[in-house]
């Protein structure tokens, strides 16, 4: 959610139980107001909250004027002091991989486990236990990266492209209409398009290049791992993702306001396919 | 030409008068009032020729494009024309305005002659204050009989034009207008023919007109055409002023092609849309409706005030404080819904428990008490089950003993706990959203506490769902739900040590199978507890919810026990399979009134987070408690007073993978002996073989008796 209007969206993202208490609240919006400045984003979200065991992160991204460009990822633990953290790369997520249960809360702590790595020594192979540590820094990176690509999400029409390149934010973008709110297809994966390419051209021939650029939710897989709901009647389509439950995107038709928010305890629900 | 000029010069006088009126106050303007008048009948005769005297408009008007136009006006607003001279010196500029038509095209924009700038400034000034009228105009241009209306919503923004003045100088204006949009698309007749103009203006009306013909075609796609899509775009630009317009111009252009389009579409549509919001908008207008407040109903009213309905805004206050909550609105409407809950059934007290999230709508859910002896009777499902039992056992005793009789007898169906006891303490009310009816939700059965712990299933918002699984669960979402919230509330419910205390000791101790004390009460002399000492360590907290046995009852029932005591036909049946045990441990859980502290780890994690609300101002700081094993379980205190809530999906934790129980082996239905114990049939080789050995023996009996018989013979 926008940094600017980070009050209104935590009372329309509250219907998920999980907000923001006062104190935290007041201290977010001085904060993320000074980390906009020193860093020049363009403009700041306020991404979530990972719940550790004994502490909290507290989530930030910096965006520059491309909107699909490589967001800037900061944490906090206690909304004021915020660090940049390192980029994602392939390695980290594979090293995560095999790291389960809660995060701790402390970035220092080192998760350990072992793994049987191939070892070759001259002639011989063999099969050694290999303890690998892997950082609590490096599992909060790889995990908001996955939360992000998997499902992070933006209304139809909220971004426009140029034909330049970069993509800004849509001055004109006045809301989803009732009818187009409640459907999955109106809302796209807010990173680069990975489904694209694979739509044959009569698919892409009712798109409008200049909007329709990202991947939108209806081929998401498994089928099902998102719920829509209206709150408030129709004044408000919250939708929530079943496959990392925590993440709620909330958008009030007819209007400019909408956002998404991660409170939960960063991890994946592998048990999706059962439970639906 | 004299006489063409000269009326245009009145026009023109007109409207420099016009232009001057804002800036001069009307100290000449008013002296020009009967003029309008007489230019009247002028005017339809100098509609078609009204081309050059716009012509003080190209000059700038090629190079000022829409972007640059409001910059133009900007710039030129600042300098206020020179207005006294304008009047005089109208008919000099007049001409050479003609004559300069070709030079100013191409020199810039700003102005090159003093003369010039007179009328030029006026003209334009006269363009700019018309420019947004023109807002309004254009957007009339078919409707010729719209003249006052559109000047007077904006008289004052410009201060000031007399409707009397617009109403004669409209056509004229909007032509110059015309000319000047016209002479935006067309800059380039007007460059190739700055000669031709002063010996043909004719011909470069023609030019103009068919310039605007052309723009005024209508598109065979769409119905519209160029020149109304024009005036829209730069109409709402020019309303709603956003910055670098030149930006998003095809944006905005895009959005006025769509608005045109979907206005029709709106009243059909629009009327289903909204429909919900109002209904639940009149739902919830009805919780705000005060309940009648006649004298018989008064003295319910103070029986219900005593304490049946919490202090709901307090407890979210205080959760808010932890970063949990539903939102002040919704809370207080939540608060509403339970004050009619509490209105229309016989309420003892009642307390918001939680939300459950759903995949399709969620569920808001209310723990009640009702009054002693007012609850209702359930079904008793249970006895139905058991006498089907029965009926199934003796239906197989009947049957001949030619079938082989199955060992199988269903396990006997464990009783639920009667209501007010143990899993079935209290009656919970769900509803989808404050406003809608509440719904009594059944009371629940151990079969489905301990399928419930097996399975893992979203819930779906529907009640009458059904829950489709393996092992498959004996009810609907109703029940699942209800599974649900009675194992959140057994392991999450927990308040401050010496919250509660057990009830006045008895005589006995009470440790038969029917479990620990089930009964505590409030400790009157609670004096609480420090937020620090909360915080800090978990035995300061206990549970105050028995815990559900494996069994899925809290109190332990025994099934082999009643066996012994009823039924007699069924100990005939033990006897005979006796395969039973005879004897079922009784499952013991840790008795109420447990600290957390003992609660199991999830590898390695303590079941419960303690948190501060507030490290910066320790000293009103409240503790929350957070639980890890079923996440969305918060408990707060602040010393004295405390509260349980749960937001979530429902779900326990689990740090491996969901995996579904593995169907049990074949059961073995009956003995298995030589008469039913299947044997292959013999292969071809074993036939030949057997039938080889039969032929063997019976032609060696025969040989025998041959031989017998030969030799019986022989001897004879």
């Amino acid at each position: 959610m926008d940094a600017e209007s980070l009050l209104l969206s935590l009372e329309l993202a509250s219907g998920s139980g999980q907000g923001l208490s006062p104190d935290r609240r007041a201290s977010l919006l001085t904060s993320l107001l000074l980390v906009k400045r020193d860093y020049r984003y363009d403009r700041v979200l306020f991404w979530g909250r990972i719940l550790g065991i004994v502490a909290d992160y507290y989530i930030a991204q910096g965006l520059t004027e491309d909107q699909l460009a490589p967001r800037k990822t900061l944490y906090s633990l206690n909304c004021t002091d915020w660090s940049l953290l390192p980029p994602a790369t392939e390695e980290m997520v594979v090293q995560t991989a095999m790291v389960k249960g809660r995060f701790m809360g402390d970035p220092s702590h080192e998760y350990e486990h072992t793994e049987l790595q191939k070892v070759n020594e001259g002639d011989k192979v063999f099969e050694e236990e290999v303890v690998v540590q892997v950082k609590e820094e490096t599992r909060l990176v790889s995990i908001i990266d996955q939360i992000d690509k998997a499902v992070a999400i933006i209304p139809r029409g909220a971004l426009f492209k140029t034909p330049f390149g970069p993509t800004n934010v849509n001055r004109t973008f006045e809301g989803l209409s009732l009818s187009e709110a409640k459907k999955l297809s109106s809302y796209f994966h807010f990173r680069e398009a990975v489904d694209l390419k694979n739509k044959t051209l009569l698919e892409k021939a009712d798109l409008d290049p200049s909007l329709d650029f990202m991947d939108s939710l209806e081929h998401d897989i498994p089928k099902g791992s998102w719920s829509i709901q209206m709150e408030r009647g129709n004044a408000l389509v919250v939708l929530r993702s079943l496959l990392w439950p925590g993440l709620t995107f909330y958008h009030a038709p007819r209007t400019k306001n909408y956002g998404y928010i991660y409170v939960g305890t960063g991890e994946k629900n592998l048990d999706l396919p059962f439970m639906l | 030409m004299e006489d063409s000029t000269s009326p245009k010069q009145e026009k023109e006088n007109q409207g420099l008068r016009e232009v001057e009126g804002p800036w001069e106050e009307k100290t000449a303007a008013s002296p020009q009032d009967p003029d309008p008048q007489s230019s009247e009948p002028l005017e339809a005769e100098q509609v078609p020729e009204t081309g050059p005297q716009p012509r003080n408009s190209p000059p700038w008007s090629p190079q000022s494009r829409a972007s640059t136009f409001l910059g133009d006006v900007t710039g030129q607003e600042a300098s206020p024309p020179n207005s006294p001279p304008q009047q005089t010196s109208s008919t000099p500029p007049l001409t050479l305005a003609e004559q300069d038509l070709g030079a100013p095209l191409q020199s810039g924009r700003t102005t090159t002659r003093i003369p010039d700038a007179g009328t030029p400034l006026s003209g334009s000034l006269e363009q700019s204050s018309d420019k947004r009228e023109s807002t309004f105009h254009l957007t009339r241009q078919s409707e010729e009989n719209t003249f006052p209306e559109p000047q007077q919503p904006k008289p004052d923004l410009y201060g000031l034009r007399d409707p009397s003045y617009d109403t004669s100088k409209q056509k004229e204006l909007r032509f110059d207008i015309f000319q000047e949009e016209d002479s935006n698309s067309n800059c380039d007749l007007l460059q190739s023919e700055p000669g031709a103009s002063e010996v043909t203006p004719s011909m470069l009306e023609v030019a103009i007109h068919n310039a605007k013909a052309y723009l005024l075609r209508t598109s065979s796609k769409s119905g519209l055409n160029l020149y109304d899509h024009l005036s829209n775009v730069l109409t709402k630009i020019l309303d709603e002023r956003p910055d670098n317009a030149v930006d998003i111009i095809e944006n905005i252009s895009q959005d006025v092609k769509m608005a045109h389009f979907s206005k029709k579409l709106d009243t059909l549509q629009n009327e289903n849309e909204l429909l919900p919001m109002y209904e639940i908008a009149e739902m919830q207008k009805a919780l705000f409706l005060q309940g009648n407040l006649e004298g018989a109903d008064q003295e319910l009213e103070e029986e219900i005030a005593e304490g049946s309905l919490p202090n709901v805004m307090e407890a979210a206050f205080y959760f808010e404080q932890a970063g949990v909550g539903l939102g002040t609105d919704e809370t207080y409407r939540i608060f509403l819904a339970l004050k009619q809950l509490a209105d229309t059934h016989p309420i003892q007290r009642c307390r918001f428990w939680g939300k459950i999230l759903g995949i399709e709508r969620n569920y808001i859910v209310a723990e009640v008490e009702f009054r002693e002896g007012e609850d209702e009777e359930e079904v008793e499902e249970e006895d139905v089950a058991e006498e089907r039992d029965n009926g199934a056992i003796e239906a197989d005793e009947d049957e001949e003993d030619e079938f082989p009789k199955a060992f199988y007898k269903a396990p006997r169906a464990i009783p639920k706990e009667e209501s007010r006891m143990g899993a079935n303490k209290y009656v919970y009310f769900v509803c989808n959203e404050p406003g809608r009816p509440w719904v009594k939700l059944p009371s629940v059965m151990p079969a489905q506490i301990v399928m419930a712990r097996k399975i893992k299933k979203f819930f779906t918002g529907r009640l009458d769902a059904p829950i489709i699984s393996y092992p498959p669960f004996p009810g609907n979402e109703s029940n699942y739900l209800r599974a649900q919230i009675a194992r959140i509330s057994a392991g999450t419910h927990v308040s401050p040590l010496g919250f509660y205390q057990f009830g006045e000791e008895e005589g006995e101790e009470e440790e038969e199978v029917e479990g620990g004390r089930d009964s505590f009460e409030e400790n009157p002399d609670f004096e609480g507890i420090q937020v620090m000492d909360l915080v800090e360590s978990l035995s300061n907290w206990v549970h105050h919810v028995q815990h559900i046995l494996p069994q899925g009852r809290c109190n332990w029932f025994n099934p082999v026990q009643k066996n012994e005591e009823e039924e007699e036909e069924e100990d005939e049946e033990k006897e005979e399979k006796g395969e039973d045990p005879d004897y079922i441990e009784q499952e013991v859980g840790p008795p109420l009134l447990t600290p957390i502290s003992e609660d199991l780890e999830i590898q390695n994690m303590p079941a419960w987070t303690t948190r501060l609300s507030s490290n910066l101002i320790p000293q009103y700081a409240i503790a929350v408690l957070r639980s890890n094993l079923w996440p969305g379980a918060y408990a707060f205190s602040n010393g004295k007073k405390f509260e349980n809530f749960y937001i979530g999906w429902g779900h326990k934790y689990s740090v491996d993978n969901y995996t579904p129980p593995v169907p049990p082996p074949v059961y073995q239905e009956y003995p298995s002996g030589p008469e039913i114990t299947e044997m292959d049939d013999p292969s071809v080789e074993e036939e030949h073989a057997f039938r080889a050995a039969q032929e063997a023996s019976v032609s060696a009996a025969e040989e025998n008796e041959e031989t017998e018989e030969d030799e019986d013979e022989d001897d004879d």
